[in-house]
């Protein structure tokens, strides 16, 4: 069993990282008041725009390692800047944020596909190569957790995880996170005091954009190599965390390692024998079963941002 | 008046970003266009494919308009289409009624299995307050990893894995009338389904106690809780009918449009049941009208792309931006707002109305 689980858990983390930062950028957007159901549209941006400069930037510059961070970088500034779209529409013109977020996912799986197609003919997005994993020096001899935490990671984990806990600090020990969550929870209150409550929103919105793209790119650099047109429903996932971490960095965090680790067990499910003898569906439909559960337990405390996807009006009381 | 205003606008502006995309890839808009309008309704054939396109679009845009008007966001409509068509499928390989026979239990299978398929979220945003959009995504994956498994366990195509075993086609909705009348078009039955489904929802909104307890619920869920309404009920009343709808739209699309159910694929459909549904202002005759202008863009774009060097995935795109527009409608509102006031400004010579007049 032990060995099972230490053979997985490389894959579960994996799994886990772009969820997690996807689930976080959607923590800053809905702490600040912004439903974002576009994460997956976003997602999709970042994978897109991340797959495109590295394919092109390879055949420029040499350094390898260099060239797939700035697809990184390229898929947070294009998720940023799409972001913005919907920003735009809900903080500015009070657009029902649901819709508004639908309308984003399907401009992205579209404009893309549309956009690679154009470019490539078949609509995928192959890169040469992503980040290779590799082990932390001496920190992977340590019994146990070496194995588990320090064996065959890839330099992104660390990154993601040092932005989980930059986030956390920035949510909790900064005026910009006090604010940030006052605007979540009675933005005329925030008004009153002097915040500019869209000001606010739109730093919300955008985190979450920048955020989300990582996300996407992450994906394309860690697992698939290849962009297809879709991040098959992780977005989608990463909202479920968030409301499942109940708005909490690391609730998000125990939330997505809990999707990674069940995906995981799911996928690698038929080549385990102690785990073939389950019925596969089971294994694939957990997590989502298991959310639902959750959401009907947490439905009583809730500690959803109480103005989470009203439009702000500063005259209502 | 006003809400066909805004759709129509927020339609030509989609258009016009089509058209400017095109350009963008040094294709000419004007030949995309004229080819897309070619490949949809140059023949019989095509406008009936078109319509048939435009099917399940029809039944999705009703089902999240329908949800919508209790305010009620069913964004599971491609789940409910999937168990829906699913449910149909297991029942025209399973049972050997008459034909007539036949294609009502298949239709009544889908409808009942996409209202359960929707209860749960119902169900669970009445008693617990779970948010549908959520439960509903949580139902759509769980219908997707049901049809990934159950598909290939006990209804196997002969050739392929990933899908079920083809229909026969007098197992279909398809029928020798509408096939000959529209030059071997794929278009069937389900048109007609969808077309009884627009005047039954039509009524049951605008003529209906039940219609207009659904549409009190969601205009203020306490004000209707108040005024002596069961709000719990109407809620898991609304995702039943909701379901229901989609399922409907599942048995037209897997079982009429194609006749086998393929594994491994959410229907798009259930999502641009959104856009169907905001472009049609939630009202049925909008959503017919909205879906077949999809249907029209859908089954256009591929002569489209076999005359021309511009991808299929055009119609998607220029959806998704007409969908932005209508959503941000505020700001056509503001611009037509601002266009009346300066006509009126220009002959103010009757009197201005008092404050406190109106």
């Amino acid at each position: 069993m032990w060995s099972i689980i230490e053979q997985i858990f490389p894959y579960a983390i994996i799994f886990t990282i772009p969820l997690l930062i996807t689930a976080l950028g959607g923590l800053f957007s809905e702490r600040s008041g912004i439903v974002n159901i576009a994460l997956e549209g976003l997602m999709v941006i970042g994978a897109f725009s991340g797959a495109l400069s590295i394919h092109y930037l390879s055949g420029v510059l040499d350094n390898h390692t260099l060239v797939l961070w700035l697809g990184l970088l390229a898929a947070i500034i294009a998720g940023m800047l799409f972001s913005i779209l919907h920003a735009f529409a809900s903080i500015n013109l009070n657009a029902n944020q649901i819709i508004s977020g639908t309308a984003i996912n399907l401009i992205a799986t579209a404009l893309t596909v549309f956009l690679a197609r154009n470019m490539t003919g078949s609509g995928n997005i192959r890169i040469s190569s992503g980040f290779s994993p590799s082990n932390v020096p001496f920190l992977s001899d340590i019994p146990v957790i070496g194995d588990l935490f320090f064996t065959k990671t890839y330099p992104t984990t660390w990154f993601v995880l040092v932005i989980l806990f930059v986030s956390s600090f920035i949510l909790y020990k900064t005026k910009f996170g006090l604010r940030l969550r006052s605007c979540g929870e009675f933005p005329q209150a925030a008004e009153a005091a002097g915040i500019n409550v869209r000001r606010v929103r739109y730093s919300g919105v955008l985190i979450s954009g920048a955020f989300a793209g990582l996300g996407g790119a992450l994906i394309i650099v860690t697992q698939s190599g290849e962009f297809t047109g879709t991040v098959a429903g992780l977005g989608f996932l990463a909202l479920a965390s968030l409301i499942f971490g109940q708005w909490k960095p690391l609730g998000v965090l125990a939330a997505t390692f809990f999707f990674g680790f069940a995906s995981t067990i799911a996928n690698v499910s038929q080549v385990i024998p102690e785990l073939a003898v389950i019925p596969p569906i089971l294994l694939k439909i957990f997590p989502y079963v298991v959310t639902l559960i959750a959401l009907v337990i947490f439905s009583k405390s809730s500690q959803a941002p109480k103005a989470v996807g009203e439009t702000f009006d500063s005259g209502k009381r | 008046m006003r809400n066909t205003i805004v759709s129509l606008i927020s339609i030509i502006l989609g258009l016009v970003a089509g058209g400017i995309l095109m350009l963008f890839i040094g294709s000419n808009p004007i030949e995309g266009y004229s080819y897309l309008l070619q490949g949809a309704l140059k023949n019989l054939e095509r406008i009936g494919n078109t319509l048939a396109t435009a099917t399940p679009l029809v039944f999705t845009g009703l089902s999240v308009a329908f949800a919508f008007r209790t305010g009620l966001f069913n964004i599971g409509a491609s789940g409910q289409m999937l168990v829906g068509g699913l449910a149909a499928t297991a029942v025209a390989l399973t049972f050997d009624f008459s034909r007539p026979i036949l294609l009502l239990v298949m239709v009544l299978a889908g409808l009942v299995a996409g209202a359960l398929w929707a209860f749960v979220p119902g169900l669970l945003k009445a008693k617990f307050n779970v948010h549908e959009v959520v439960s509903t995504i949580m139902m759509n994956w769980i219908a997707y990893w049901t049809i990934y498994y159950i598909v290939p366990g006990y209804f196997k195509g002969e050739f392929l894995e990933t899908e079920s075993k083809k229909l026969a086609e007098s197992e279909t909705l398809r029928t020798p009338f509408l096939t000959n009348m529209f030059d071997g078009s794929y278009i069937n039955l389900g048109l007609f389904l969808a077309v009884i489904a627009v005047i039954i929802i039509a009524f049951i909104i605008d003529k209906t106690t039940l219609g207009f307890e659904l549409k009190a619920v969601g205009f203020n869920r306490f004000a209707a809780e108040y005024a002596g309404m069961k709000v719990n009920r109407n809620i898991i009343l609304s995702m039943l009918i909701s379901g229901a709808l989609a399922g409907v739209g599942g048995v037209a699309l897997y079982t009429g449009n194609a006749s086998s159910i393929q594994i491994g694929i959410l229907p798009a459909q259930g999502y641009d049941g959104i856009a169907v549904a905001l472009l049609g202002a939630n009202h049925p005759v909008g959503v017919f009208f909205a879906a077949v202008l999809f249907g029209i863009l859908y089954s256009g774009t591929g002569f489209m792309n076999a005359m021309t060097e511009i991808p299929p995935e055009l119609a998607n795109t220029i959806i998704a931006i007409i969908i932005y527009f209508a959503a941000t409608s505020v700001m056509i509102e503001r611009l037509l707002n601002k266009f009346k006031a300066r006509k009126s400004n220009k002959d103010k010579s009757g009197p201005v109305v008092e404050k406190g007049d109106s």
